[in-house]
């Protein structure tokens, strides 16, 4: 079983990117179970979704506390929380930023900037770069699920060509 | 269709599917997106229903029960303080034998105000005549919510059924679902009792204590006929669709020297629970209880038992446990866990069952 913990702010679509995930493994024929963590949410706020992908079905209701990846939406949050909590030794992190941040440094880091292809290409809602889909794409460039299965994901929640479009970006650019 | 889903949408597709006449509902967390759902498919023409947004859960019963006498198929949804607010229409509903099919998101009760998950909302319900079944998965949220219509309304039963799912940890998780066409899977409801305009009745009147008891003796047994019913329906379904459910759900348990009794996700929980303990030579079992009325007579044979309660009746004990107790005559290690969402991982259950004290009782974060 492979667990993913995503942290992300409240209104950053981080429970749509836990979606997306689940959707992709499970195209990839995957057994998967996205679980966002339901606080006392409020936009703004960091907020923290649970991701499992397994070749069995998974039983497994509690949260995620030692992840083999961590993904960071909004590399802000690296200042309020530690995102490193009970990270595998061998775990992975995604971080969405145009370098490594200072903080996430002597940890297996990739690094891909969301906001920037995201603004990149007008994907934009209400003022705010939308991120849950390009993060799909540099996920399925980590071996999480395949191109294919990240596309097809994306395009079955939404319409707008320029979701898919982030997501190939995303993946090209990741490093 | 395979596609993903929460447990919350996975009830609203079953709900499409058994296209009820009529939907009262009023949302409240973390039942919302159940309802919300419903209005969608009203809206887009997908469903025809009439949805009738009323003003409060006690609102929302009480049209249900106006609709279904005059005999046609009606579906609400709530939780945790909203069943509290109908809980005298919820009483309604089951005397005058009305085929009602309500989806109750388990939730904590206030204060302290708490919107996760718990079981002593629905328990609190046990004795009003409906009947109750608790889910897991988000398949079997959307395979007993097709069931419960049947069953419902079934001429041998003609009683209420509340499906109970755990708020958040299945209500808002997402996995994988498998959507069928049922097909004549539910027939047309046909309600004897239903009001007959031409031949006007009267409905709920004064009843001399001459009389209630035979009425209130009737309910009891339509609710030892459902047991039938119940079997007749799961094993239905399996036929046309695949998947086969039981008064429990039993895992590794034939061989088992020790099993874990529980309600809801901690359910599937117990099962990861039940490897760990195998792997260190204790023969664990794990056993979810699916139906809490009709209660099903449970094989526990003479293996040590430990119920895990994510509910409470203060005075008496863990509401699972007391029931086996009752039902059994056997003695167990009750746990106290998961109240109002507590976190219990398969580590934490794993571990009850190696500090098993039997004929004790244990509230998980506190004593245990």
């Amino acid at each position: 079983m492979y667990e993913i913990r995503l942290h992300s702010r409240g209104g950053q679509g981080g429970v749509t990117a836990a979606k997306l995930m689940a959707l992709a493994a499970f195209r990839d024929g995957k057994y998967a179970t996205a679980a966002p963590f339901y606080g006392a949410e409020r936009r703004g706020a960091p907020i923290v979704s649970f991701i499992r992908i397994d070749d069995k079905p998974i039983k497994i209701y509690s949260q995620i506390h030692n992840p083999d990846l961590v993904v960071v939406l909004d590399p802000s949050i690296l200042d309020l929380v530690n995102v490193f909590d009970g990270l595998k030794p061998d775990g992975k992190v995604l971080i969405n930023a145009p370098e490594v941040p200072e903080k996430a440094s002597g940890y297996n880091v990739y690094y891909v900037d969301l906001t920037g292809i995201a603004l990149k290409i007008n994907l934009i809602v209400a003022g705010n770069p939308i991120l849950n889909t390009p993060v799909i794409g540099a996920l399925a460039k980590m071996g999480l699920f395949s191109r294919e299965s990240a596309i097809d994901a994306i395009k079955e929640m939404f319409s707008d060509e320029r979701n898919h479009k982030a997501a190939l970006m995303a993946y090209e650019e990741l490093i | 269709m395979l596609t993903i889903s929460t447990g919350n949408n996975a009830v609203a597709a079953a709900v499409k599917q058994a296209n009820p006449a009529v939907v009262a509902a009023y949302p409240i967390t973390p039942q919302t997106e159940i309802v919300e759902q419903i209005a969608n498919f009203v809206t887009n023409g997908s469903l025809k229903s009439k949805y009738i947004p009323v003003e409060s859960e006690h609102s929302a019963m009480a049209a249900c029960i106006g609709a279904s006498i005059t005999g046609v198929r009606t579906f609400t949804a709530t939780s945790s303080h909203g069943l509290l607010y109908m809980h005298e229409m919820v009483n309604w509903a089951a005397g005058a034998r009305l085929p009602i099919v309500m989806a109750n998101v388990n939730r904590a009760l206030g204060p302290g105000w708490n919107v996760w998950a718990e079981h002593t909302d629905s328990l609190q319900a046990r004795d009003t005549g409906w009947l109750q079944v608790y889910v897991a998965t988000v398949q079997e949220a959307y395979d007993a919510t097709l069931m419960a219509f049947r069953i419902a309304e079934d001429r041998r039963v003609y009683l209420p059924v509340m499906i109970n799912l755990d708020g958040f940890s299945l209500s808002h998780i997402t996995q994988q679902l498998e959507e069928n066409e049922i097909g004549d899977f539910i027939p047309p409801l046909v309600l004897d009792h239903a009001i007959d305009t031409k031949n006007p009745a009267g409905y709920g009147c004064m009843t001399s204590s001459s009389d209630y008891f035979r009425i209130r003796y009737d309910i009891e047994r339509s609710m030892r006929d459902s047991v039938g019913v119940i079997r007749e329906t799961e094993e239905a379904f399996s036929k046309s669709f695949g998947r086969s459910y039981s008064w429990t759900e039993d895992y590794q348990t034939e061989d088992a020297e020790i099993l874990i009794l529980s309600m809801g996700t901690l359910g599937k929980e117990a099962e990861v629970a039940v490897d760990i303990l195998r792997e260190e030579g204790i023969k664990a079992g794990a056993m979810r209880v699916r139906w809490i009325r009709p209660f099903p007579n449970l094989n526990l044979g003479d293996r040590e038992l430990v119920v895990i309660d994510r509910n409470y009746s203060f005075g008496f004990g863990g509401i699972l446990a007391a029931s086996v107790r009752a039902k059994t005559g056997r003695e167990c290690y009750n746990v106290i866990a998961g109240i109002g969402g507590q976190e219990v991982t398969y580590m934490d259950i794993a571990g009850f069952v190696r500090n098993r004290r039997i004929g004790e009782e244990s509230w998980f974060g506190v004593d245990a």
